[in-house]
């Protein structure tokens, strides 16, 4: 049994469906990485797992350590553990990053029972995660995502991840726009947050997070369908192919 | 949809502070007239110069009224009002003289406890003095001996009017004239009290004033008036709250507040209006038409306005300044809500006159259910005024898709050396937003709560603390249900 078990999930928006029967396992302590072709569905994937309401589940199951995750609102999704890194991270004005990652800290401890932190015990473990990815501590006080680069905004992502030590991680285009450097630090940081206790998925584009996050598996995403899983040497002969070799196989076969 | 269906859910909250308190009330008839005014100037047992301003002001207004002066101008729809349908005066039978809280009916004490407003000598809170308006007396004044030792004066209107009637004849209706608008002479002609703040040269006053506004009483007007004067180089920092029972039909309050700064001083003016609304259906609620000014008199004064105004059917309020003497400042931070049917049309009048002197607006409106929300603002550089500063921020957030959000800046400069900065924004509480903030562990409630904290930051954060935190709450209760 998976900590995520997705079986033949549909979801559209607007009527339009995007994924037409998705299947997926992951296991705990397992990373995998979901690839594929632009407006393959696998954003719209990423987002039907956190719970956004604009997508509509058609049809399909998806459990979430043994419990219904399509039942739950993306606040419940996330206080049981689920956290999606964004492709395109939202500012919110007026609001300290410090502020709004010890409330949501807080909202999740509140949902599992535990006692909320207050500030004192809160800004050393932000801080260190900080340091982790290599924000200057200012960044704290900043307000969240505001007047950030999209470099900084995509690390300070990893930091709340870090911060919110979730089950489940859904990393969604994390690499897109980063320069190498700004690359190996986001990989480094998504690196020590490997562990037996948490699954980690992968969403990209390109292979080249890949050679930084070495994932246990690769599932290509094709036209709302998984067309093809395998280990990493599936990223790199993609990477060396292209996406075209696999897909017309699809449209035939499946 | 579903959006649309958190952001109503938001903004539904009910009203809390809608209870009636149930006190023996000395009310005059509905109506009125001349004989109304001298009624209510006796009742105050006033000095003969108070009666003649009060005469020469409902004459105006008489006049006023026959012309169909009422001002039309403004971004708001409203039924005709009838003036003789109110009541003009009311106010909770007490012993006379009011020697101490003992004497003040233990209903209206009740009333103030369920407020979180404590009148009770062990539970007030600390470092803040009260002075307590219910319907058109004030009931309550807290602190006073230990502000006296300042010399400090804070009492209400009517004892101001009995114990210093030199200080409110220099100095009532010096800033805001009794011709100055239609509302202002009704409130003029008819106010029944209000608090008097006096700080002496040099004295910052030792803690925060504040006075709590509180209709109860059916079919009443309210028409306070405050007067507070800092002489030179004195400080004080002033808040008003202000609450009011549900009822069905609309209440009018129209007050007036005058503030004046002398050399040095400073003067700060903060307000959590939070009248009754009115219903989900736009029914009841409060017209507050209000008129509110401030003159920095004095070289180097500063009077700053700071306003949160969540409530009232109708919001008519431009908290202005008057920058005569040289290098005064003037700022205005705002917030205004207005969500169901409410509708505001608020702003600000910065009038520079005096060299160098300086301003600063912040205006944030928020927009939900169906809500109409005005910025209506006026710098004005008049010709002396060399090296006059401006700067204008003004912020509308727009929460559903029946709200509106509008704004209208008047600039007018006279003097070339002026520097003027004015800066907008319209902005949607997006779908997107929300679920950033809540695929972290928040509800979609807490999610738009901290998207409109951060989008009033600005000026909450020139509210005394611990009405900072009260006007946060406060913010997230009226627009509870709104998010959608």
């Amino acid at each position: 049994m998976g900590m995520l078990e997705i079986r033949n999930l549909h979801a559209s928006i607007n009527h339009q469906e995007i994924l037409k029967g998705i299947d997926l396992t992951v296991g705990v302590g397992e990373i995998h990485a979901i690839m594929g072709p632009n407006g393959s569905g696998k954003s719209t994937l990423a987002q039907v797992l956190a719970r956004r309401e604009t997508y509509e589940v058609t049809q399909g199951e998806v459990h979430f350590n043994g419990k219904d995750l399509l039942a739950m609102k993306a606040e419940e999704a996330a206080c049981e553990g689920l956290f999606m890194a964004f492709q395109y991270p939202i500012e919110v004005a007026g609001i300290s990053n410090a502020y709004f990652l010890r409330a949501a800290l807080n909202a999740q401890r509140k949902y599992r029972g535990e006692e909320e932190l207050d500030a004192i015990d809160f800004l050393p473990v932000l801080r260190e995660k900080m340091r982790l990815l290599g924000m200057e501590e200012r960044f704290q006080s900043r307000s969240v995502n505001e007047g950030f680069s999209g470099g900084e905004k995509k690390r300070n992502e990893i930091v709340q991840m870090a911060v919110l030590e979730p089950k489940l991680a859904i990393l969604d285009e994390t690499d897109s726009g980063l320069d190498i450097d700004a690359l190996k630090v986001v990989a480094a940081g998504v690196n020590a947050m490997r562990s037996p206790d948490r699954a980690i998925v992968l969403v990209t584009h390109y292979q080249r997070l890949l050679d930084y996050i070495v994932p246990d598996f690769v599932h290509v995403l094709a036209n709302g369908r998984m067309i093809r899983s395998g280990g990493p040497e599936l990223a790199l002969e993609l990477e060396n192919k292209g996406y075209g070799w696999i897909e017309p196989v699809t449209t035939g076969a499946l | 949809m579903t959006t649309a269906n958190t952001i109503q859910d938001f903004t539904n909250q009910e009203y809390k502070w809608g209870f009636i308190t149930e006190v023996d009330e000395d009310r005059i008839p509905k109506g009125l007239s001349e004989d109304v005014v001298r009624l209510i100037s006796s009742k105050k047992e006033e000095p003969e110069f108070m009666l003649q301003w009060r005469l020469k002001a409902y004459r105006h207004w008489v006049s006023l009224e026959r012309s169909q002066s009422e001002p039309k101008w403004a971004n708001i729809k409203y039924p005709p009002i009838d003036y003789q349908n109110i009541v003009y005066y009311s106010a909770p039978k007490q012993k006379p003289g009011r020697a101490s809280l003992d004497e003040v009916d233990p209903e209206i004490l009740k009333a103030y406890e369920k407020l979180g407003i404590s009148l009770g000598e062990q539970k007030r809170l600390s470092g803040v003095a009260v002075d307590a308006v219910f319907d058109s007396v004030s009931v309550a004044t807290t602190f006073k001996e230990k502000l006296a030792e300042k010399g400090v004066i804070f009492c209400s209107f009517s004892e101001a009017v009995r114990k210093h009637p030199a200080l409110i004849e220099k100095y009532l209706g010096s800033v805001v004239p009794y011709t100055d608008n239609f509302f202002a002479t009704l409130n003029a002609a008819v106010f029944s009290d209000g608090s008097f703040v006096y700080v002496p040269k040099g004295v910052r006053c030792p803690m925060e004033l504040s006075t709590y506004f509180r209709i109860n009483a059916a079919d009443t007007g309210q028409f306070e008036r405050t007067l507070i004067i800092a002489e030179e180089g004195a400080s004080v920092s002033y808040l008003e709250g202000c609450t009011a029972p549900v009822r069905d039909e609309n209440q009018l309050h129209a007050a007036v507040v005058e503030l004046v700064a002398l050399d040095d001083a400073q003067i700060k003016y903060s307000t959590v209006q939070n009248w009754y609304p009115g219903d989900k259906q736009g029914k009841g609620g409060i017209y507050n038409f209000v008129t509110k000014r401030g003159k920095c008199l004095g070289k180097n004064s500063k009077i700053s306005w700071t306003q949160v105004e969540t409530g009232s059917a109708i919001t008519w309020k431009y908290p202005s300044c008057i920058l005569i003497g040289d290098n005064s400042i003037g700022e205005f931070y705002s917030v205004a809500l207005t969500n169901n049917y409410q509708q505001a049309d608020t702003g600000t009048k910065m009038i520079h006159i005096g060299k160098n002197t300086r301003s600063t607006v912040v205006a944030k409106g928020i927009s939900a259910g169906f809500g109409q929300n005005t910025y209506r603002g006026q710098v004005k550089i008049m010709k002396g005024a060399t090296g006059a500063r401006n700067y204008t921020q003004c912020d509308s957030l727009l929460i559903g898709d029946k709200c509106g959000a509008h704004t209208f800046p008047y600039i007018e400069v006279r003097n070339g050396s002026a520097q003027m900065e004015h800066e907008a924004s319209t902005s949607k509480v997006g779908e997107d937003q929300i679920f950033y903030l809540r695929q972290r562990g928040l509800s979609a409630e807490e999610a738009v709560s901290m998207i409109i904290n951060g989008f009033c930051k600005q000026v909450f954060r020139e509210l005394p603390m611990e009405f900072a935190v009260e006007a946060q709450k406060l913010l997230s209760v009226s627009l509870e249900g709104s998010v959608g």
